[in-house]
This record gives structure tokens, C-alpha cells and sequence, in this order.
């Protein structure tokens, strides 16, 4: 689903690689942890998927895709494959929980019908049917980030990234958080997860996958935070 | 669809101020715009007009005529009329060479003056001789002019163009200067779309983010914009051609055309084409400042 072939990212006027010299396989269905200390390469990692950037050198695939020779006009396209998930959930603070999670389908063409199946289902998934109407600020932190999976889940992605999502929630909402992005996997989804929770890291064992100072210094199955 | 257009109106609501100083901005700079056009055309029909009527007259010498090639008490000579006539009709430049004879130019000199006391002192022999050339192009007349002052028995070319450049001139200097303004002003106006907009894109920069990331398509997300652009620049355009119309129906066709009846004045097929060309100036400055100004958004 994923693969990253010699990958290095040197930002513009940065003076040491972002990334250097990754290569890395995630498929289809996998759960992977991405963890590392800030500034370890984890969000140029989230990025050079989401085709925010290109590499330096080295080859990205993405569902298929040659990232390299994606065309600009394409990357909508490819985006429409991958869901993401923020630590600050980014939900719009004008719109209901309902027209949040619409919001996505309706700019991506979907027809006003489809919307209206899938939206209910949707916040059904994540455990908010019955809070349609209601706005951000109206939510809890755990519903807020709820809000933001429906919203990158609502077009049946292939992949979900997930940066820090339980970044800014207590314990105990965040197992809540990880119970719902582990029935999404589950679901058939490839999740990406960066993120300083070892606790969580060490309760799921899944694939971990450690980056310092732009390397990838452990690839893990069913691994947990610290090294073992 | 409904999304786009809910956008394009809740952003020209939402800077009413704003649209509202970038109409009027349009609607001066296009009115300006599309006057200059017009007066431009108005020239070239006078020009091509009056250009058309503008004969050189070649005047001869006679006894008591001084000056030029003349010399004092002598007439010119059937050999040198011949020598003129010839030099004349052999330039590339000439058309048609008319002789003016004595008797032709005292009928017209009594015509001229029929009221004046000065057709008593005078007679048909004080009148001169002259050619009158016609030139294929009436803006090519320096090389005539200067070949037949060299003629022996010329005494003095009437040029009208001597008279008509400097009136040009002038006409051209405005013309030029209309068009220079409106220039300054549409450049003012660009600068103006392109900051309401990047404004708008800036208040709506969470939702264009969010675009991005789920995968809108590049129109969709410029659409609003353009939209909105457009809305404002057809709006000022519309408006200035209403006052370009009005203009032209009141200024030129009610009192212009019937004060100066002798000139040809422009018509409503001129006002169309400066009208025409108001409304793509108005297309572009609202397409081109939308699009640079909504890049940055737009970068994948």
C-alpha cells in the first residue's frame, strides 16, 4: 500500500536531512506505529505520503501510485484515498458535527443523496449518531477527535493517518480513540498512527515503526514503545 | 454547485465594503478605458476623413509675386510649368495632379469674397497659377513637399498638414493620456481584486485546508473565488458601459454631432467595440489577479 525506496527529504535551507535513506513497506490492512522524538522525521514521514512535498530523492508508491510522477492535478485524486486525523482534530467551528463530516463528500462532488446515507452511518461508526446538530465547541475533546475520524473515514479511504490524535486527550478517552481506529483497521484500513503514547503502543502491539534523527531505527512487528 | 455559489455570495456579502470600493474602482477605470478607445476611433475617422480632403497646392509664380523660387517681375514659363507637372506626376508618391488656371482660381477667389472689399482692387491677373496633388497617402506628403520647393517658378506650397499635425497632436497627447490613466487605474483595480481575494481566502483558510486534504479538485476550490471575481468585474463593467452609453448619447449624438455638423462623428458600432473591449479588460482583471492571488492555497 505504502512503500518508501531510499527515501531523503532535505528541506530548503535545512541543514540536516529531514529523512534519510528510508525504505520501508506498510500493506494493505496493516496497523503501524510511527514513533521517534519530535523532530525524529515522523510528520515529514506523514507529509511526503500525503504528497505535501516530494522527496529529495528516492521513490514513494502510495495505492499504487508513483508519487514522483503524480501529476499536480492528480494528487486530489490520490488524496481522496487517504483519511487524516490531527492532534488539534481541525474541525470547522461554524458547522455542525453533521455538516463537518458532509463537508468532505460535498467538496469532493459526492451527490446530496450519498451524503445523507453515509454521514448517519458514518457517525454511527464512531459512536456519535444522535449528535448531529451539535457544534464543535458543544463536544468534549474525545467527541471532537470522534468528529474528525467520521470526517476521514466518511469516503471509505484506503489508508488513515492518524498524527498525535490522542495528542490532547486524557487516558481514559483515548483508549476510546484506539478502540474505534483499531475497528477501522479492522475494517480493511491501513492506519498510520504517529504518536508519544507508549502506553498505547505497548497495550496494542502492532508494528512499530522508531525514527531518529530522520532514520528508521526499528521495524517491529507487534512491537511496543521503548526499545525492548 | 449550490456550494459555489452559496460561497460566492456569503464572500461578496461578507466584504460588502469591499466588493463595493473595487466595483467603483472598475466602473472609473473601464468608463476611462472605453472614452479613451472612443476618442481614439473618433481621430482616426476625422484623420482618415480630413486626410482624404487635404490636397497640396503647388502655387506658380506670377509678375508681381516675390518669394520661393519666384524671380521678381517674371511670370513662370510654359517650360517650367511643364518641368513641374512632370516632376509631379513622376513622384511614386503623387495620385492625381490638378492644373489650376487664373481664371479658375479668380472664380473661386470671388466666391471666397464676394462681400469683401477687396474684390475691388483686385483681378483676374493678380491670381497665380497652381497644381493641386493629390496623394495616394496623405500621411506621405514631406518628400513632395520638400521636392517641389526646389522647382524653379514654385512660389509657395500650401500644406494643410502644416495646419492639421499640431490639432493631431494634441488629440493624440489625450488620447494617450485617457489611456495611460485608465492603465493606472486597472492596475489599481487589479491590485484591489487581488487583495479582497486574498483576504477571502484568507478567512476561509481552515475550510481551503480542508479541501486540500481530503481531496477537493483545484476548481473547486478557486470556483468561489472566481465567482466572486467575476460577479464584481462584470458589475463594474456593466456600469461602465451604462456610462459610456450615456455619455455618448448625450455628449456626442445630442450636441457634438449637431453643433459640429461638418465632421463625421463616430456611432453606436464604434461605442460597441470600445463597449466589447471594456468587458474583456473587465474578464481578464478579474480571472488573472484570482488566479495569483489563490496560488498559495492552491499548491499541492
Amino acid at each position: 500500500m505504502i512503500t518508501f525506496d531510499d527515501v531523503t527529504k532535505l528541506y530548503q535551507g535545512g541543514s540536516r536531512p529531514a529523512l534519510r535513506n528510508v525504505s520501508v513497506d506498510i500493506d494493505k490492512g496493516e496497523f503501524v506505529f510511527l514513533v521517534g522524538q519530535s523532530g525524529s522525521g515522523k510528520s515529514t514521514f506523514i507529509r511526503l505520503i500525503l504528497r505535501e512535498y516530494l522527496p529529495t530523492t528516492g521513490t514513494i508508491h502510495v495505492a499504487g501510485q508513483e508519487l514522483n510522477r503524480l501529476s499536480s492535478w492528480k494528487v486530489p485524486a490520490l488524496r481522496r484515498q487517504i483519511g487524516t486525523v490531527f492532534q488539534d482534530f481541525r474541525l470547522l467551528p461554524g458547522k455542525t458535527v453533521h455538516e463537518n463530516v458532509a463537508f468532505a463528500l460535498q467538496v469532493i462532488g459526492k451527490k446530496s443523496s450519498e451524503i445523507k446515507q453515509l454521514v448517519p452511518e458514518t457517525l454511527q461508526t464512531v459512536g456519535l449518531s444522535g449528535k448531529g446538530d451539535r457544534l464543535p465547541e458543544e463536544l468534549s475533546g474525545g467527541e471532537q477527535q470522534r468528529v474528525a475520524i467520521a470526517r476521514a473515514y466518511v469516503n471509505r479511504p484506503k489508508i488513515l493517518i492518524a498524527d498525535e490524535p490522542t495528542g490532547n486527550l486524557d487516558p481514559a478517552t483515548s483508549v476510546g480513540i484506539m478502540k474505534l481506529l483499531d475497528r477501522i483497521n479492522k475494517s480493511g484500513t491501513t492506519v498510520i498512527m504517529a504518536t508519544h503514547d507508549s502506553t498505547i503502543v505497548d497495550q496494542m502491539r502492532r508494528r512499530v515503526i522508531e525514527l531518529d534523527e530522520g532514520r528508521i531505527v526499528r521495524d517491529q512487528k507487534k512491537g511496543v514503545y521503548g526499545t525492548a | 454547485m449550490r456550494h459555489t455559489l452559496r460561497e460566492t455570495w456569503s464572500g461578496l456579502r461578507r466584504n460588502l465594503t469591499l466588493t463595493l470600493s473595487v466595483i467603483v474602482t472598475i466602473w472609473v477605470s473601464l468608463t476611462l478605458f472605453g472614452a479613451g478607445l472612443m476618442a481614439m476611433q473618433q481621430v482616426d475617422l476625422v484623420k482618415g476623413r480630413w486626410y482624404d480632403k487635404i490636397e497640396i497646392s503647388i502655387y506658380l509664380c506670377n509678375e508681381v509675386s516675390t518669394g520661393g523660387n519666384c524671380v521678381p517681375g517674371q511670370e513662370v514659363t510654359q517650360a517650367q510649368k511643364d518641368a513641374i507637372r512632370k516632376s509631379l506626376e513622376a513622384n511614386p508618391e503623387v495620385e492625381k495632379v490638378y492644373f489650376v488656371s487664373k481664371a479658375e482660381a479668380w472664380d473661386e477667389y470671388k466666391e471666397v469674397f464676394k462681400n469683401s472689399p477687396l474684390l475691388n482692387d483686385t483681378g483676374p491677373a493678380d491670381m497665380q497659377e497652381s497644381f493641386m496633388v493629390k496623394l495616394k497617402n496623405p500621411e506621405q506628403y514631406k518628400g513632395l513637399v520638400s521636392e517641389a520647393q526646389g522647382l524653379d517658378g514654385v512660389q509657395n506650397i500650401v500644406d494643410m498638414h502644416a495646419v492639421l499635425d499640431p490639432i493631431f497632436r494634441w488629440l493624440n497627447a489625450l488620447q494617450w493620456g485617457t489611456m495611460l490613466m485608465s492603465g493606472l487605474l486597472l492596475l489599481a483595480a487589479a491590485l484591489q481584486i487581488a487583495n479582497s481575494i486574498r483576504i477571502a481566502a484568507f478567512s476561509r483558510r481552515r475550510e481551503l485546508g480542508i479541501m486540500r486534504l481530503v481531496g477537493a479538485s483545484n476548481f473547486y476550490i478557486m470556483a468561489p473565488f472566481l465567482l466572486e471575481s467575476l460577479v464584481t468585474g462584470l458589475l463594474g463593467a456593466a456600469l461602465a458601459c451604462g456610462t459610456l452609453a450615456l455619455g455618448f448619447e448625450l455628449i456626442v449624438r445630442r450636441n457634438a454631432q449637431v453643433s459640429i455638423q461638418s465632421l463625421q462623428w463616430i456611432g453606436w458600432s464604434h461605442a460597441g467595440i470600445a463597449m466589447v473591449a471594456v468587458a474583456i479588460i473587465a474578464l481578464l482583471l478579474s480571472i488573472i489577479p484570482t488566479v495569483l492571488a489563490t496560488r498559495k492555497y492552491l499548491r499541492v
